[in-house]
């Protein structure tokens, strides 16, 4: 009878998680495999010729210009998008969720919409934003300014990277502040009322009551951000510039892609791959070591 | 006296909150509302002021971007694709997330920790690795004598690399809520003498419904706005509908077709925002549960 019913158990279990493990086994863990095993292969275009060469993809990475200028933007957009980001939806997330504000449904239905956008979406409103002569932006300043010598925000080398910085702020910005709003919510109103009786203004209750109190979850997003611009970067990039002008806005996986899929050197975007890999999870994890505070308890 | 000059900067402070928060809000609806506007608008009203007032509601866009430009193709593909893979999904990572929260086996601990390390794998980096293993199979049933190729260009193996992709996050999700639920109920429904999978399906997965909802809500809108691994995997005809937006927003800087492409835009858009409005709610409380974009 037990050794009926426990094999009864074992079958359950086997039809239950079976398909989800090969599915994940198939189409994650072999391609990651791949991904390392590849970096160390020259292996070009379709003809099936891979040559083991060991770490000189990665040589050949360090010594790549391209790759360089890659690291610089990737870094460059990286921190302004980080810095800003969660400068404002922490801001906007507390003054939403403090300062009794009228509407604070509609701002955060409205502030959460660029979410749900598809990065292509995304891309195509900021180029009518962007372009040059018929553009919102440039027919929005010329009210100021004239109509003279326009702005060239995806074309001018000095300017792109930050339109691009600008367009992934403007997506972000309300998905952190939603974030942020829950875990304020959970800090006890208690808290505020003495600090009012205390005299202490809404500024510094923020900085020794808000921050404090959630810095967990600003931890936690501190690794989103870095994992999440690298990625949502290159996806705005392969739409919007393609990379242009002139490498100007080739970011990490952009670069990746178009070795690896546009030129068919997968071992070389593969190397690309992993280099971008490891440093997410190293920068990752470094944000996580030197943020680490003692948990407040309340 | 002091009083009230501290009222008048308490007020002052106020106005501008609401002139920052407002002009955050109108950062947003007004590039959203102008596609919206644009997409009924004449190809000879694009030049001059964007802001223009439209002439009149151009439908002849709509109906271009379904005939001319494929969208209605594109957006059959989409639904197909998304429909599909949530329905993988659930079918597949229900069952696997109650299991894995409620029973201890033998490997078991082995498959939680490879589902939460499969939460840091991001698809940008896996696209070409599983864009070649196609090509390897495809080659593989070639020499077999099937001269078409079976993996890639095939929508139902796009929807198959979606859910795949999607399980980790979904198992996170879902088994930390049924780690949540007390056991009583599973053994009451012993007792009653229900076997493991009617106690799974008819007991456990109605209670875990509001999760359920958050899956498919996260889930579809990934589904449907995701482009880099469809473009990958899909190079000939069965586009999906930001792929095929994609193409026409590159071809449109060569050929002035605005009416088309704010058109396609809003093909696109409309079923996210209508989705949005009616559950965003739901969107924004389900996000403290955690999840990572992108």
């Amino acid at each position: 009878m037990d050794v009926k019913k426990g094999k009864a158990r074992s079958v359950f279990i086997g039809v239950c998680v079976a398909p989800a493990v090969i599915l994940f086994i198939i189409f994650m863990l072999v391609p990651t495999f791949n991904v390392f095993k590849m970096s160390l292969y020259r292996w070009g275009g379709f003809s099936n010729n891979k040559e083991f060469v060991g770490l000189d993809n990665f040589k050949k990475l360090m010594s790549d210009t391209n790759f360089l200028r890659t690291f610089q933007n990737t870094i460059l957009l990286v921190v302004c998008v980080t810095v800003v980001t969660m400068a404002l939806s922490l801001i906007f997330a507390a003054i939403i969720s403090r300062e009794k504000i009228k509407g604070e449904n509609f701002f955060r239905v409205i502030f959460y919409i660029p979410n749900i956008l598809s990065i292509v979406i995304i891309s195509a409103i900021f180029s009518a934003i962007y372009d040059p002569t018929n553009g919102l932006l440039n027919s929005f300043l010329s009210i100021f300014k004239g109509d003279k010598n326009p702005i060239l925000w995806l074309g001018d080398q000095k300017i792109v990277i930050f339109s691009l910085v600008i367009a992934l702020i403007w997506q972000a910005i309300g998905y952190y502040m939603v974030m942020y709003m829950a875990s304020m919510a959970s800090v006890p109103e208690s808290l505020y009322e003495s600090a009012d009786l205390e005299g202490a203004n809404h500024v510094q209750q923020f900085f020794s009551i808000t921050l404090p109190l959630i810095w967990t979850n600003i931890r936690t997003t501190l690794s989103f951000f870095v994992i999440s611009t690298i990625n949502l970067s290159f996806q705005l990039v392969k739409v919007l510039t393609g990379g242009d002008p002139d490498g100007a806005t080739e970011v990490f996986l952009s670069y990746m892609y178009k070795q690896a899929y546009t030129n068919s050197s997968y071992g070389y975007g593969m190397a690309i791959g992993v280099i971008v890999f490891l440093f997410s999870f190293g920068l990752a994890a470094m944000i996580s070591f030197v943020t680490k505070r003692e948990p407040l308890e309340f | 006296m002091k009083k009230k000059s501290g009222m008048g900067v308490r007020s002052l402070y106020r106005i501008f909150v609401y002139v920052v928060l407002l002009a955050l809000a109108i950062s947003i609806i007004v590039p959203v509302g102008w596609v919206f506007i644009a997409s009924i608008k004449e190809n000879s009203e694009f030049y001059g002021s964007p802001w223009t007032v439209p002439k009149g509601f151009y439908i002849q866009n709509f109906i271009d971007a379904f005939e001319k430009a494929n969208m209605g193709q594109y957006f059959m593909n989409s639904v197909l694709v998304t429909a599909l893979a949530l329905i993988l999904l659930l079918v597949i990572a229900l069952p696997a997330s109650y299991v894995l929260a409620r029973y201890r086996f033998i490997g078991s601990k082995i498959i939680n920790v490879l589902f939460m390390a499969g939460l840091f794998i991001n698809v940008n980096y896996i696209v070409v690795p599983i864009f070649l293993m196609f090509i390897d199979a495809d080659t593989f049933l070639r020499k077999l004598g099937m001269t078409d190729g079976f993996f890639l260009n095939n929508i139902f193996i796009l929807a198959l690399v979606y859910a795949s992709t999607a399980l980790p996050f979904t198992i996170y999700l879902l088994s930390g809520f049924f780690i949540t639920i007390p056991r009583d109920y599973e053994e009451a429904a012993h007792v009653d003498g229900a076997g493991y999978f009617r106690t799974m399906v008819q007991i456990m997965m109605p209670m875990a419904l509001p999760s359920i909802v958050t899956v498919i809500l996260f889930n579809f809108l990934s589904f449907w706005n995701e482009y880099i691994i469809a473009m990958t995997l899909i190079t000939k005809d069965s586009k999906t509908l930001p792929v095929g937006l994609m193409n026409l927003t590159q071809a449109q800087r060569g050929a002035a077709n605005y009416g088309q492409l704010y058109a396609g835009l809003v093909i696109v858009m409309l079923p996210t925002l209508i989705l949005y409005i009616l559950v965003q709610k739901k969107l924004t409380q389900g996000m403290s549960l955690g999840g990572l974009k992108g």
